[in-house]
């Protein structure tokens, strides 16, 4: 009936808020539908909605970005090995189990991808056109990357380690897809590598059986279905690393709208963030009390306080923060406000605990990475 | 199937995965020279990653900046002859 494909159609697109935004609401497997960005390779954001649910995102929910075609769909889990080798003493050869069988540490992390936001920025840039939805936040489960390279023994010398995933390109010209950490970085502790997410396996699409866990650091670094790690002497030169994935080498990152960089550097660790969750832009809401809720997050500072305005940034009130899940974690806040009749803009500003801070007006770089600014949502009260 | 899923977070199962995805839906808009296009811009992406680019001001510009990309950096395998084609459809249709 006329009626039922109405439905239908409504429920199979999303408008993104900036121009050439529609995009189709698509179902994967071991994946509630999704904002879809591309099919091959599939890339999907999460509908802003799930983040008021909680602040853990679950598996199914979880955004899923690919830069090459080449994916690992047959992979076998009894067959996978994960390689060490390069600048070690006795290069190793993990299966799944040997990595399961050794003690197994958890963390509670975002993460995000670099060009999550992407289609605010004016000018608009080119790549992967994002809202807000290209993050997520889940507990990780594995072992430490620091415990597998002390296994294998890294060698006097060593200055790097890069990381391969079994996704590829579909031409040999392409470069495949390799990134790289200091080793100081790489054995800190906290880089890990997980087999479990959220209770679960981690989904395929989400890198099953095993991905790197960057705690702080921009999703480019969390490499799926990895099988490859390299102790180098060197600085890596990989595609990946020397030409994407830079910022600029300036205050803030960020140099005037429309420029570019004289200098870069890699891509590291997020910017300050907050949203509003259950507020959507353009709502309508009755005059009186209700409360706002919202999520916090950094590169690993932690959350020290997080405030709201609802009169477009006159007058801010501190919000209460709610469970400590983790420096690296999404942080939950809450305010009860009182709304006046009118048309009124909401914000939120979060501070970190290294005094890191959200700008009001946003920075600009030709990639389209770190967006940060304070958030606005706009509604209706009456 | 997804079978390994069933069986919990501590197991590995004997079964290859073999994940599968929706069928592919995305297409270029038409316009001229769209045969052109379609030959060489969907080896190795689907079309959704053009049509979901920006309007840009200069069309021209960064269409051909897009293109040159694709040949100088990912290793597209397009002629000379039919660039100057495939940009002239892009900046006429996005
Ligand atoms: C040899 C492989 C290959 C071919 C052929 C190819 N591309 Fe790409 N394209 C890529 C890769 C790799 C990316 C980056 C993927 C990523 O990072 O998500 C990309 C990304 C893009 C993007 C997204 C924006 C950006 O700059 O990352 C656009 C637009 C695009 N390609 C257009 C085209 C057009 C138009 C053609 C045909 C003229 C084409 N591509 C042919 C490999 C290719």
């Amino acid at each position: 009936s006329g009626f039922g494909s109405t439905v239908a159609l409504a429920e199979d697109v999303v408008t993104l808020p900036f121009a050439n935004g529609e995009r189709p609401l698509v179902k994967y497997p071991q994946k509630r539908p999704m904002i879809g960005l591309t099919s091959r390779p599939p890339q999907l954001e999460t509908p802003f909605a799930v983040f008021n649910d909680g602040p853990i995102t679950p598996n199914n929910a979880f955004f899923v970005r690919y830069h090459l075609a080449g994916l690992p769909y047959d992979l076998d889990p009894d067959k996978f090995t994960l390689d060490v080798k390069g600048k070690v003493d006795k290069p190793l050869k993990l299966s799944l189990k040997d990595i399961r069988k050794m003690k197994a540490t958890e963390i509670v992390a975002v993460n995000q991808c670099s060009g999550n936001s992407r289609g605010f920025f004016e000018p608009r840039v080119a790549g992967g056109q994002l809202g807000n939805g290209a993050m997520g936040n889940a507990r990780w489960r594995g072992v430490p990357l620091k415990t597998v390279l002390e296994m294998a023994g890294v060698q006097a010398g060593a200055r790097q380690v890069t990381f391969g995933g079994m996704d590829g390109p579909v031409i040999d010209k392409t470069p495949d897809f390799v990134k790289a950490l200091d080793l100081d970085h790489a054995m800190n502790g906290e880089v890990m590598l997980a087999y479990g997410m959220n209770g679960d396996d981690l989904p395929f699409l989400n890198g099953f059986p095993l991905r790197l866990i960057v705690p702080g650091y921009y999703g480019t670094y969390w490499v799926k279905h990895l099988n490859e790690i390299t102790v180098i002497d060197g600085v890596f030169d990989g595609f990946w690393m020397k030409s994407a994935y830079r910022i600029p080498d300036t205050p803030n990152n960020s140099v005037a709208p429309g420029t570019t960089p004289k200098a870069t550097i890699p891509i590291n660790r997020f910017t300050v963030r907050s949203f509003i969750t259950n507020v959507a832009d353009g709502a309508k809401l009755k005059t009186g009390n209700i409360t706002l809720r919202g999520i916090a997050f950094d590169g690993g500072a932690g959350i020290k306080e997080v405030a709201v305005s609802t009169d477009g940034g006159k007058t801010w009130t501190n919000a209460k923060l709610g469970k400590d899940l983790g420096k690296y974690s999404f942080r939950e806040w809450k305010l009860p406000v009182k709304l006046a009749a009118g048309a009124c803009d909401l914000k939120v500003r979060a501070t970190s605990n290294s005094g890191e801070t959200q700008p009001d007006t946003p920075r600009w770089n030709p990639a389209g990475y770190l967006r940060n600014v304070v958030e606005t949502v706009r509604v209706t009260v009456a | 199937s997804l079978c390994w899923l069933a069986s919990g977070p501590a197991s590995v199962t004997a079964a290859p995965v073999n994940y599968q995805t929706p069928r592919e839906a995305a297409a270029f808009k038409p316009g001229p020279n769209l045969e052109v296009v379609q030959g060489n811009c969907t080896a190795c992406h689907s079309a959704d990653y053009i049509n979901t680019q920006p309007p840009m001001k200069n069309k021209k510009e960064f269409w051909q900046a897009e293109v040159t990309k694709m040949v100088k950096v990912y290793g597209a395998p397009i002629d000379d002859s039919d660039v100057g084609k495939i940009v002239d459809y892009l900046a006429a249709t996005y």
